[in-house]
């Protein structure tokens, strides 16, 4: 069909509309290019820690790459669905194989496996880097809430079901959590991390993360771990060192009893919703 | 049988191949056991296949110029009905119903998989509801 | 010319059919792989229905964020049972037990399944772990409630007692060995008793997809057969498999379940694959694209499902994560390959767009979305960030209500051979609007719940009702795939034996539309000349055989045996 014959200009036409589709190509390539930073989000969030950030620009380039695969093959699909609609009782070519075509739909995709695949590593490993750390956070997750110790202190943080525990750790610091689990699978889960990661009972799952910003987020057990899994919340308070400081010597400085009942009214200053609450136990250790 | 020997014995290389590098990079006993065991799977019936193809004829299904006169005559024993698979599918029920609700159910559960057996058997020997 | 020859089949056992029994037992002793393969469907459609309105009262208490329809502990209840009926016993034998069972004895011109009686077994054991699964609902204690995968040691006696679970385990013991039987009848057909003439590449593509499920099946299903005995040993014979006070390893069932659980999603996937190929070619009026190369991605995509089952498992910790990423990784390559064949098969085609027809575009579409957002989950710290969230909940629900629009296509292109009557068109293409706009909007907004960072299996979320309207959009779109549902029951009511089919509606091109409908007792009557993988159509169309890259359009003479 497309004969390569020699146009006037001494291109042929397979030439000009291979210019063609570049010229409509790098449309959006350069509007993408000139937009910078302005990628969509597709959804997510950029997080608040610095690998979160990372996965927030792997998950853009992965939606771009699926936004585009997936118009192609839907417009591909409509065109068909409008152009090829039966209009009449004649029975069309019957064409079955086209191997270079074939084969380009094999390869092409490869090479975007390929690319996908580095552009994962690199973010997998600095996510999942062990670089040192001066913060060092023990979670322990039970049926149905978390214990939050700091090794080498005397801070203690417990809360169970809506009554929500809040870890508490300083920004733009290193922070090791050595997760562990008391009885069944729980899911530690910070939506603002972009991150989250199972709490075996048996194993200990280790990870290190790096706030970069102060506030408070949410955290949630993900996995499936019994009756109260959906009430099975906990809070990340990212504040300065020196804030950080002082909550931990408001532990080691006060008695055990002061500092119990700091923590339970650092508790309940979140809003018990109508939900109704089991159990609430908080309590400094020692 | 050529291609389906191909195919099994295949499948057999390349979860062979897959536990090797599996258990090379990431030596963890659970996953490459269980991928060995697939490539064991794959063997098996693939060697099978494999060893026929070589001691029969063509046969008229793997014969791309094969007419159906080819294919006349009998095709294997069907039988009609039986009542065998719906016994033995109760006494299947009535021992799992043992797992859960108490021993005795394996009394009846048993009787009917060996009734079953036996009847399944016979009717296959004699020919009769064939 | 293609020449037809009487294929006398098993001549001194048809005239036995007539003396066999009517009524109730003829259901009980039936080994006709179709009256099976249609008490297979009725069956898996209950369950759909089942585990459908098990899905409504979930969404249904998803709309407010403190929902009161049901308990905490009920919620458990009805997202087990709602994935465990659907996985278990509607999606898997809905595919291998119903419609295999009936077409791909006709697909490849065998009169029956190689093992007929085991062909029953099969189907007893199916409908007796049914019962045994949903009856949990009728104990003390409630239906298992630890989720479809059953993590231990969550499902062990102590976090999980109660004769529910027990019923749960037995039940899918009873129907994993039905698949098991299933699987190697399905194998020992295509191998043993194809027509004179059908070679394995001659096949049609649902029977290919379905042989690459049937060995799925035996490799995946005896494992997690095993896995469940075990996990029945750790909860009443006192072992510590899976429980660490015991020196047990927790993350072993994961391994052992998720080692099913992945091919599984294929044993699932590739058969309504086979059937879409199939409408769109027909409907296509066209060969399917790629034959071989659709051939060469199914047993590819096979072969790797073997291989990827901890992605499942990566937010664990404990596996190995970049091994895992590139086998699942290069899953989408061979899937990208159906999808473009897929589309030039309807290229340049002749499109008719009957309800089929529309099912299996809408099944594309869908799947597409589905596949798309499961390359994201391929790579770890994607999966990290959306592990368990409702964006996993979406995409996996993409994908398996893409395959219930092509199950529905199936039942609207297939069933008229079965039954011998066609369905309403008008309320079929209604059903279709419904269906394919009701997943849509079902799903999409749980996408934007899960990036929003809702976990999935949440029975209230009191801290969050920013996520309402989301959910409410979504609980829309369940109610919508719900009426789209009736509207098939009310589509059968109404075409009740009203629109005969005669024997080739669609101008089929597989050997399943050149016998009758519904077809005789042993298939076929006569078989016609095979030389290709459409018998049907090059019978009735002997000059527009299927053509390569390049090749004029005229019949190839050299390809026409004489006869």
């Amino acid at each position: 069909m497309e004969s390569p014959a020699l146009s006037p200009q001494g291109v042929t036409a397979r030439q000009r509309r291979w210019r063609r589709i570049r010229r409509v190509a790098a449309l959006p390539l350069a509007a993408l290019a000139l937009s910078g930073c302005t990628v969509p989000s597709f959804g997510a969030s950029a997080g608040v820690t610095r690998s979160s950030r990372s996965v927030f620009h792997l998950w853009q380039g992965f939606s771009i790459l699926a936004v585009i695969i997936g118009g192609l093959v839907v417009a591909l699909i409509l065109w068909s669905v409008v152009r090829y609609r039966r209009r009449g009782d004649s029975i069309p070519k019957q064409s079955q194989y086209h191997i270079p075509l074939e084969l380009t739909y094999t390869i092409v995709p490869f090479l975007i496996i390929f690319g996908l695949f580095a552009a994962t590593m690199v973010v997998e490993n600095k996510e999942l880097a062990n670089p040192t750390t001066k913060v060092t956070v023990d979670v322990n997750a039970f049926q149905w809430g978390w214990r939050f110790t700091y090794p080498g202190h005397n801070a203690m943080v417990i809360g169970q079901t809506t009554q929500d525990p809040e870890m508490v750790i300083p920004v733009n610091t290193n922070v090791h959590i050595n997760l562990t689990s008391s009885d069944v699978v729980h899911g530690f889960y910070v939506h603002a991390f972009n991150f989250s990661r199972y709490a075996l009972p048996g194993v200990l799952n280790q990870f290190t993360f790096r706030a970069v910003q102060t506030g408070t987020f949410d955290g949630q057990c993900t996995q499936l771990c019994g009756l109260y899994h959906s009430l099975m919340f906990f809070r990340v308070k990212v504040v300065t060192p020196t804030q950080y400081q002082t909550w931990l010597a408001s532990f080691t400085t006060s008695s055990a009893s002061s500092a119990a009942s700091a923590a339970q009214k650092a508790l309940q200053s979140q809003s018990a919703t109508n939900v109704p609450t089991r159990i609430t136990t908080s309590r400094g250790a020692n | 049988m050529k291609v389906e020997s191909k195919i099994m014995l295949g499948l057999g290389c390349f979860f062979g191949l897959i536990a090797a590098v599996y258990w090379f990079w990431g030596r963890d006993s659970t996953g490459s056991i269980m991928i060995v065991g697939g490539m064991l799977l794959g063997f098996l019936p693939g060697g099978y296949y494999y060893w026929w193809s070589r001691r029969i004829a063509t046969r008229p299904e793997d014969d791309p110029t094969a007419t159906q006169a080819q294919g006349a005559g009998v095709v294997g024993a069907f039988p009609a009905t039986s009542i065998w698979p719906f016994t033995l599918a109760m006494g299947a029920f009535f021992t799992v119903l043992a797992l859960v609700f108490g021993i005795w159910f394996l009394v009846p559960g048993l009787a009917l998989v060996i009734w079953a057996a036996f009847g399944g058997v016979a009717e296959s020997r004699r020919g009769g509801g064939v | 010319m293609t020449d037809v020859l009487e294929r006398p089949l098993t001549p001194e056992h048809s005239p036995q059919e007539e003396h066999g029994p009517s009524g109730l037992l003829k259901w009980l002793t039936t080994t006709d792989h179709k009256i099976i393969g249609l008490s297979y469907t009725v069956t898996s459609v209950i369950m759909m229905v089942i585990g459908g309105a098990l899905a409504e009262m979930i969404r249904f208490q998803l709309t407010t964020p403190n929902g009161t329809l049901v308990s905490l502990a009920q919620y458990n209840e009805l997202f087990t049972m709602h994935g465990s009926v659907m996985i278990y016993l509607f999606a898997g034998p809905f595919a291998f037990g119903a419609l295999a069972n009936i077409l791909v004895p006709i697909q490849i011109g065998a009169p029956d399944m190689a093992f007929p009686r085991l062909n029953a077994l099969s189907y007893w054991l199916y409908l007796m772990g049914s019962i045994t699964m949903l009856s949990g609902f009728f104990t003390a204690g409630g239906a298992a409630n630890f989720g479809w995968v059953a993590y231990a040691p969550l499902s062990n006696s102590t976090y999980t007692p109660g004769a529910g679970a027990d019923l749960w385990i037995g039940g899918l013991l009873l129907t994993g060995f039905s698949a098991i039987f299933t699987g190697v009848n399905l194998v020992a057909t295509i191998f043993y008793l194809r027509a004179p003439g059908m070679t394995m590449f001659r096949m049609p593509i649902f029977t290919w997809n379905m042989l690459v499920t049937a060995i799925l099946i035996l490799l995946a299903f005896p494992v997690l057969t095993a896995g469940l005995i075990m996990l029945y040993a750790d909860r009443h014979f006192g072992t510590h498999i899976f429980s660490v006070a015991g020196g047990g390893v927790p993350v072993l069932w994961q391994h052992i379940f998720w080692f099913w659980g992945h091919p599984e999603v294929y044993i699932l996937a590739l058969p309504f694959f086979g059937m879409v190929t199939e409408i769109l070619a027909v409907f296509s009026r066209k060969p399917v694209f790629g034959y071989k190369g659709m051939v060469f991605a199914t047993l590819s995509i096979g072969a790797l499902s073997l291989g990827v089952w901890a992605h499942h498992m990566f937010t664990t910790g404990v596996v190995l994560l970049p091994f895992f990423s590139i086998m699942s990784l290069l899953i989408a390559v061979p899937t990208g390959i159906k999808i473009f064949n897929w589309i030039g098969t309807i290229w340049r085609g002749q499109i008719w767009f009957s309800t089929a027809m529309l099912m299996a575009i809408g099944f594309v579409i869908t799947f597409l979305i589905g596949g798309l957002t499961g390359v994201y989950l391929a790579s770890p710290p994607l999966d990290f960030f959306t592990h368990d969230t409702y964006f996993v909940v979406a995409h996996f629900h993409s994908v398996v209500m893409a395959l219930v629009l092509g199950g529905m296509g199936a039942l609207y292109y297939w069933g008229p051979k079965i039954t011998g009557y066609l369905l309403n068109e008008t309320i079929g293409k209604i059903q279709f609007w419904f269906l394919f706009i009701g997943i849509q909007v079902f799903t999409i907004p749980m996408y934007m719940l899960g990036l929003d960072g809702m976990p999935r299996r949440m029975a209230v979320y009191p801290h969050d009702p920013q996520w309402q309207t989301l959910n409410d959009i979504s609980t829309a779109g369940a109610v919508l795939i719900g009426l789209s549902t009736v509207l098939f029951v009310i589509n059968i009511v109404v075409s009740w034996k009203k629109y005969p089919a005669g024997d080739n509606p669609w101008d089929g091109q597989t050997l399943e539309w050149f016998t009758t409908s519904p077809p005789p007792h042993h298939n076929f009557y006569r078989l016609p000349q095979i030389r290709s993988e459409r018998p049907t159509w090059d019978y009735n169309h002997p000059d527009h055989r299927a053509l390569a890259h390049g090749v004029p359009e005229t019949p190839r003479e050299s390809e026409q045996v004489p006869s």
